[in-house]
């Protein structure tokens, strides 16, 4: 697979750049997530994650049980912060 | 807003957890982010496997139907176009309604909440016509719209066999179906069923690359080796428009995450799981998981486990009793025949391995 083949492809994020990622230090898919913004669009990842945490694994000697999915925060579903902000109900 | 029990999902377990609960008298809120309910079970035109306790015989869209009908006698209250956004405190759900948002305090949670489709990177993967097959699946059962007229499809495990004899009924070609693996991964009969149809199932291949400039135009797919590395030489291209991914699905479980359950990581289950008990309870206790979030299996599994979870959340608020030991045993029972067999036992085994790790 070569490097300009989009991993992330909500924020467009090539293999490329996620592999420099791991050679700047990157060993979670937290850790490419803030270098590279892969997994922060749309789908938050539930793409991407996988194929980065399988790339994680080739690249730095971890095993895929050891790589757990980015940090979850809410919302897990993206939104217009007007939505969280307009409460009805209470 | 309070419930005793909140459900987030109204798939297979969902329905089913819900409707157990509330027939034992626990005050259910049920919340899914479709405006439909059902989750994939309404693009099941197939038949399914098992016992008549199973439903066995019905199609997907019937079984579907009768949760549904049975939810509404029961006068379950359902939020649809409803997304739980987050889960907050002690099962405090924050939930984004059509509206705005809200907050639901609940004493209970099962999550039931599904799996989302894996997906394979490789050159043009990007370009439309290339999408799940359990995407292409909605697109022609529930939408009624073929997604394309010729199809590569990707994946021979249950949904690429299945997916691809439906596409063939809808009036698509189904030009070849190729598998990584040295051997299908499916079920016999679905494999055999495309085959007589004239579909090549192809083995130790996979796609390489997806050609086309604002659409897929055609396909290249190449022979790989034990290892599953592609073997320079033996590519075959193909003219496709749609190439369709069937390798897998992954539990959809941001909220068991937020909710601070542990977890394992089991390949045969789709990858990292909530550590569940028999009872389906995680290691937060009065937080649930049933259905594909437990494990990637099957819809009549998954509404055993949405039963199992709703009777045990329920007596676990005091009601039924006595009469929920001797519920549970039987859905256990039946649990246990559905993963017998050759594709059961690697499940059955896999579920052992979580058991023995979760709280009693």
């Amino acid at each position: 697979m070569d490097d300009e083949v989009i991993i992330c492809r909500c924020e467009e994020v090539t293999k490329g750049e996620i592999l420099k990622a791991i050679e700047q230090g990157a060993k979670t898919i937290t850790g490419i997530k803030i270098r590279t913004r892969a997994g922060m669009g749309l789908c938050q990842g539930r793409t991407c994650g996988r194929l980065i945490a399988r790339l994680l694994a080739e690249r730095t000697a971890q095993v895929l049980e050891e790589i757990p999915p980015a940090t979850v925060r809410p919302p897990v579903r993206a939104t217009k912060m007007e939505n969280l902000v307009t409460s009805h109900g209470e | 807003m309070d419930a005793e029990v909140a459900v987030v999902g109204a798939g297979p377990a969902g329905l089913s957890a819900s409707i157990e609960a509330a027939r034992l008298g626990a005050k259910i809120v049920l919340i899914d982010e479709n405006g439909k309910p059902g989750g994939q079970l309404f693009k099941q035109i197939h038949k399914f496997f098992g016992s008549m306790e199973h439903l066995a015989g019905l199609r997907g869209y019937d079984i579907g139907n009768k949760l549904w009908q049975r939810a509404m006698e029961l006068k379950i209250n359902v939020m649809l176009n409803t997304t739980v956004f987050g889960i907050f405190g002690d099962k405090t759900l924050g939930l984004l309604t059509t509206m705005g948002s809200e907050i639901l305090r609940a004493q209970r949670i099962i999550l039931a909440t599904g799996g989302s489709e894996n997906t394979i990177a490789f050159p043009g993967w990007t370009l439309p016509g290339v999408m799940g097959a359990g995407a292409a699946q909605t697109l022609i059962n529930v939408h009624r719209v073929l997604p394309g007229k010729r199809i590569l499809m990707v994946g021979s495990g249950n949904v690429g066999l299945i997916v691809s004899y439906q596409l063939l009924q809808a009036g698509a070609e189904v030009v070849a179906l190729v598998e990584a693996a040295p051997k299908i991964g499916g079920y016999r009969v679905h494999a055999a069923k495309i085959q007589r149809a004239g579909v090549p199932i192809m083995v130790s291949h996979t796609v390489k690359r997806a050609h086309g400039r604002d659409y897929v135009e055609a396909a290249t797919i190449v022979r790989v080796d034990d290892d599953l590395k592609m073997i320079p030489g033996t590519e075959k291209t193909f003219d496709v428009d749609t190439i369709c991914l069937a390798v897998g699905l992954t539990p959809l479980s941001e909220l068991a995450w937020m909710s601070g359950c542990k977890f394992i990581f089991v390949p045969t289950l789709g990858g990292h799981v909530p550590i569940h008990n028999e009872d389906l309870e995680t290691t937060v206790e009065g937080i649930y998981v049933a259905g594909d979030i437990a494990g990637i299996e099957e819809a009549s599994i998954a509404m055993e486990e949405g039963r199992l979870a709703g009777i045990a959340a329920a007596e676990s608020l005091g009601y039924a009793r006595e009469e929920a030991t001797k519920l549970k045993k039987e859905i256990k029972e039946r649990v246990q025949q559905l993963r017998r067999g050759p594709f059961g036992e690697d499940r059955y085994l896999a579920k052992q391995r979580i058991m023995k790790v979760a709280p009693r």
